[in-house]
């Protein structure tokens, strides 16, 4: 079989007396959408965090492409093709919307130590910044500073930004929180566009969004992995049932 | 937003062209004493300038950044002493150990962030200035005197009140024109970025201690400059310029001014100074008057005097 372009083994985590990521064993093949679901507190954005390189992992390893980035800082993965979106907003505030995006272009385009030209007349940045704006639909609002944008446009912001990075893999945490019924369905309808171009993991409460957009879904409880299938297959485990899926389990929407 | 923009742009090319005109007015009325204090508050607004860049731009809070003036100034006092009194040796000299000094201070302090950042950069300066104190050889706690100023060929003359101001004058724009482009370059904006947001700008693929390292590193050198011309322009270096009070005069400067603008220290340095001229001639406690004021400044006047100016145009 092909290497996958996602491996994750045994990684552990913990915060003091508790274990966010239990032995986590995961594969994503170059091209899928895998969607990680879980309750609160199950550990989702701490194993996002820690493929991401914000966090490092007690023991247990991850491969990118065949490659071991366990211990490479967050700059150094991101180099190799790795972006995220965070769940909470995080976004250079006083900055705009444009200089957001083209940032994220800077880094790609090699290091930065250049210090006389004015990076924001450079044609090949801005043009990288506004097709990644044009693609999440905020094309118009380039010039506008980040803390005036809404809250649904700075969640597509975290998207455009991530893409303006050119990743091979798309870690999104939540991009759906708090946001309305209309820009939901605006953001679905933009991931199932994007999935033919970049692989991506996604952690998502919203379980309609999620059903209708994966290939496979891994369900994460107390920092374990109990069930991973396609979305079929996850919808009669009877093990995911009674964690989670279940009624005495009230799937909420964060907002 | 525009004509707040504009504001600010008059206020600073006036401020410049009165600086450039300074000497005549001085000329014409015979007033050498405004001559002499505005030498003084040119160089200490390219210090300003320099810490503005890291401070205001980079976010990075250096309490010790008077410690370059003392480098800057020994440099030139000791090349001075031991018989070089080439200024194209004495300056290069001053910014290189500048520089140096910087590289070390910022590998070992950029780790740490907010008031251990303030702590540690405020140890190392008090250091330096202790480590002067103790250079027997020139002049100890009472400082070096420098008998003669730095030679440039009969190119400029330092001892000319009047050259000098100009040469002073050109290097302050000068940084502040480099300032300018830096900011706004590559380089600039990731500095920038990392003031706004570290953990966005680390997603997307910026070591952010290398970049701040860099920014530290010319922040340092620039006032090294600002050092090397205040010891010609007093004639004298001492350990007191290293002061940690003469840092915490230098970050008033840039916060009056207005933090991250390009001529907010330049102002803020001539308006902290003229103040404290002022209130010094009318009473002896001008500190008493002077730190409430400041402290209302801070306090109520965010973003200082650029800060002021944007929201006056604004309305
Ligand atoms: N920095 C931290 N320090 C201590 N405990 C933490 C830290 N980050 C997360 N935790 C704990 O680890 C567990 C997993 O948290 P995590 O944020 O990964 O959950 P999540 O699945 O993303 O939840 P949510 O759906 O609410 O976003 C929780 O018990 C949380 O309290
Ligand atoms: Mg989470």
């Amino acid at each position: 079989m092909a290497e996958p372009l996602l491996r994750v083994e045994k990684l552990v985590r913990r915060f003091g007396g508790i274990i966010a990521t239990d032995h986590v064993t995961l594969e994503v093949p170059r091209g899928e959408l895998h969607a990680i679901i879980g309750p609160n507190g199950a550990g989702k954005t701490t194993l996002i965090g820690q493929l991401t390189g914000h966090l490092m992992p007690h023991s247990g390893s991850i491969h990118l492409a065949g490659r071991d980035i366990s211990r490479l800082p967050a700059y150094r993965r991101s180099a190799l093709g790795l972006a995220r979106s965070f769940q909470i907003t995080c976004l250079l505030a006083d900055f705009t919307a444009a200089d957001n995006v083209a940032l994220a272009a800077q880094a790609r385009a090699g290091h930065s130590f250049r210090f006389f030209g004015d990076a924001r007349k450079e044609r090949g940045l801005r043009e990288a910044a506004m097709s990644a704006l044009e693609r999440v639909g905020l094309a118009d609002r380039a010039g506008v500073v980040v803390s005036r944008l809404s809250h649904g446009e700075q969640r597509e912001l975290e998207l455009a930004v991530a893409l303006a990075t050119k990743p091979q893999l798309l870690l999104l945490d939540e991009p759906m929180a708090g946001l309305g019924i209309t820009e939901s369905a605006r953001m679905v309808r933009l991931l199932s566009d994007l999935r033919k171009e970049v692989t991506i993991v996604l952690v998502e409460h919203d379980m309609e969004a999620v059903f209708a957009l994966a290939d496979r879904i891994s369900v994460l409880v107390y920092g374990r992995v109990i069930a991973s299938g396609t979305p079929d297959a996850i919808r009669q485990n009877e093990e995911v049932k009674r964690a989670y899926l279940g009624d005495q389990h009230v799937v909420v929407r964060h907002g | 937003m525009k004509s707040a923009f504009n504001v600010r742009h008059l206020v600073s090319v006036l401020l410049v062209a009165g600086l450039l005109l300074l000497p005549l007015y001085s000329h014409l009325t015979g007033n050498v004493f405004v001559l002499t204090l505005f030498t003084r508050i040119v160089i200490l607004a390219l210090a300003a300038a320099s810490l503005n860049l890291i401070m205001g731009y980079g976010g990075m809070m250096s309490f010790g950044h008077a410690a370059y003036l003392g480098i800057g100034g020994y440099a030139v006092g000791i090349l001075a002493q031991e018989g070089i009194g080439s200024g194209f040796v004495q300056f290069p000299v001053a910014l290189a150990v500048s520089a140096f000094y910087a590289l070390v201070i910022g590998a070992l302090s950029l780790r740490t962030r907010g008031v251990y950042f303030i702590m540690i950069t405020l140890a190392f300066a008090q250091m330096a200035y202790y480590v002067a104190s103790g250079l027997a050889r020139y002049g100890g706690d009472d400082g070096l005197t420098i008998y003669k100023r730095s030679d440039f060929a009969g190119l400029i003359n330092p001892g000319n009140r009047v050259q000098f101001y100009y040469l002073c004058l050109a290097c302050l724009l000068v940084v502040v024109f480099l300032i300018w482009r830096i900011v706004n370059s590559r380089f600039g904006l990731v500095v920038q970025g990392l003031r706004s947001n570290e953990q966005r700008m680390q997603a997307i693929g910026f070591p952010g201690t290398r970049y701040r390292l860099v920014c530290f590193v010319i922040a340092g050198t620039m006032c090294g400059l600002a050092g090397a011309l205040l010891a010609n322009n007093t004639d004298f270096v001492s350990p007191a310029v290293m002061y940690w009070t003469r840092s915490g005069d230098l970050m008033v400067m840039v916060i009056l001014g207005g933090m991250g603008t390009l001529f907010g220290p330049v102002i803020g340095a001539v308006a902290y100074l003229v103040l404290e001229e002022l209130l010094s001639q009318v009473t002896e406690y001008w500190a008493l008057i002077m730190g409430p004021l400041l402290l209302l400044i801070v306090l109520f006047g965010r973003g200082g005097i650029m800060g002021l100016l944007g929201r006056l145009s604004r309305g």
